[in-house]
């Protein structure tokens, strides 16, 4: 039983570092702020939950779990919001997205179209 | 073990994300990099609770997570606005 | 009122969850603060529908369900354009139609876009949203609307259609 809870963690503990490290890359690769943020949300969504459940599987049914549980909530009301706190602040100032040929990407309108599904 | 694998992942992303805040080049790309730092710190600061067995540590963790929120908010306040204590737009 | 009972319950249970300490000298001042803090939102009004959403509580639990697989896809999709040594991105800026009524559905379909990596949301208003995507494709499949369907879906569940056109608070 231990080690298979112990395998299981490994394996959600590793999935978690691919994900944080492929953001912190994204970080750096990506060209501009605005790409740069879904690097940055990578590690906040599934990079955060993987770890979170690694270290909640040798928790164990405790008030540890429920802790970090509550931390993984927290980030995922907090993040989207600071994200686009920081999106709509980057907006208002003026800075505009580019495209890989350094053009600037205009906003295309189809706020008209009606939804599909 | 497992726990200095996973710290280790996660200070490497943090050196990442400090070489995009030294980079820059605009000030949004440090607060989005210092933002990423800080949810990375969150994490450290849980696994390193596990790698030392004393998991009393999640309550800063969470305490962290809370001022890393409020933090990013009031920078991106003071730099829009110059003042942290005026009322946004929607506010009357 | 229902809401009010709602709000200290939830506090209550956040207190007993985080301390850990069960002695009746820390449960008293544990009552003592969920007590301050509904008293203090009551007298700041704070206590309706879009702070305490009780109406939804059933719908959320289905929604997250969902919102969780598409989060994973999106991980995945944004790991291999960060891998792939060409970084096949085509950032792109989209306006898109909103269609729920209120704000509290507007603000859950935002951070949806925001908490699914490859897709954030920039500018809100009255009934359209501005969107990076990026790459074409990820802001095509936004523009398809299921998420958007979803998030009014679960807003219109339980409330009668907010009168006040989102202007609460």
């Amino acid at each position: 039983m231990g080690v298979v809870l112990d395998g299981l963690s490994w394996a959600l503990l590793l999935a978690g570092s691919f994900f944080v490290i492929t953001g912190g890359v994204g970080l750096l690769r990506f060209p501009d702020v605005y790409s740069r943020m879904h690097a940055a949300g990578m590690t906040d969504t599934l990079g955060a939950a993987l770890f979170i459940a690694g270290l909640a599987v040798q928790g164990g049914f405790t008030l540890i779990t429920v802790k970090l549980l509550m931390i993984l909530l927290f980030i995922f009301f907090t993040s989207p919001t600071a994200t686009y706190a920081l999106a709509n602040a980057v907006w208002s100032s003026g800075v505009r997205p580019k495209r890989r040929d350094g053009t600037a990407c205009e906003a295309i309108d189809r706020s008209d179209e009606p939804s599909k599904s | 073990m497992m726990f200095a694998v996973a710290a280790a992942a996660l200070l490497v992303t943090m050196l990442l994300a400090l070489l995009r805040a030294y980079v820059g080049p605009t000030l949004y790309d440090r607060i989005l990099a210092v933002n990423t730092f800080g949810t990375k710190t969150v994490l450290m600061i849980a696994v390193l609770g596990f790698l030392m067995g004393r998991p009393d540590f999640l309550d800063i963790a969470l305490v962290y997570a809370l001022i890393n929120f409020i933090g990013t908010i009031a920078v991106l306040k003071f730099f829009r606005y110059g003042d942290l204590g005026r009322a946004g737009e929607g506010d009357s | 009122m229902l809401r009010i009972v709602s709000l200290g319950g939830a506090l209550v249970v956040a207190w007993l969850l985080l301390s850990g300490h069960y002695t009746p000298l820390i449960l008293a001042f544990g009552l003592f603060s969920v007590i301050a803090v509904v008293a203090i939102a009551v007298r700041m009004d704070v206590v309706d529908h879009e702070s305490v959403p009780i109406h939804m509580t059933g719908r959320f639990l289905s929604y997250w369900i969902w919102l969780a697989r598409e989060i994973v896809k999106a991980n995945i999709d944004v790991a291999k354009r960060v891998w792939s040594p060409a970084l096949p991105i085509s950032p792109t800026l989209l306006w898109l139609k909103t269609s729920q009524p209120g704000e509290l559905g507007q603000v859950i379909y935002a951070n949806s876009i925001t908490l699914t990596p490859g897709t954030v949301s920039v500018s809100l208003q009255e009934d359209r949203i501005l969107v990076h995507a990026i790459a074409r494709e990820v802001g095509d499949d936004l523009a398809a609307g299921e998420m958007d369907q979803r998030v009014t879906r679960l807003e219109a569940s339980g409330i009668p259609a907010p009168a006040q056109g989102g202007q609460g608070a």
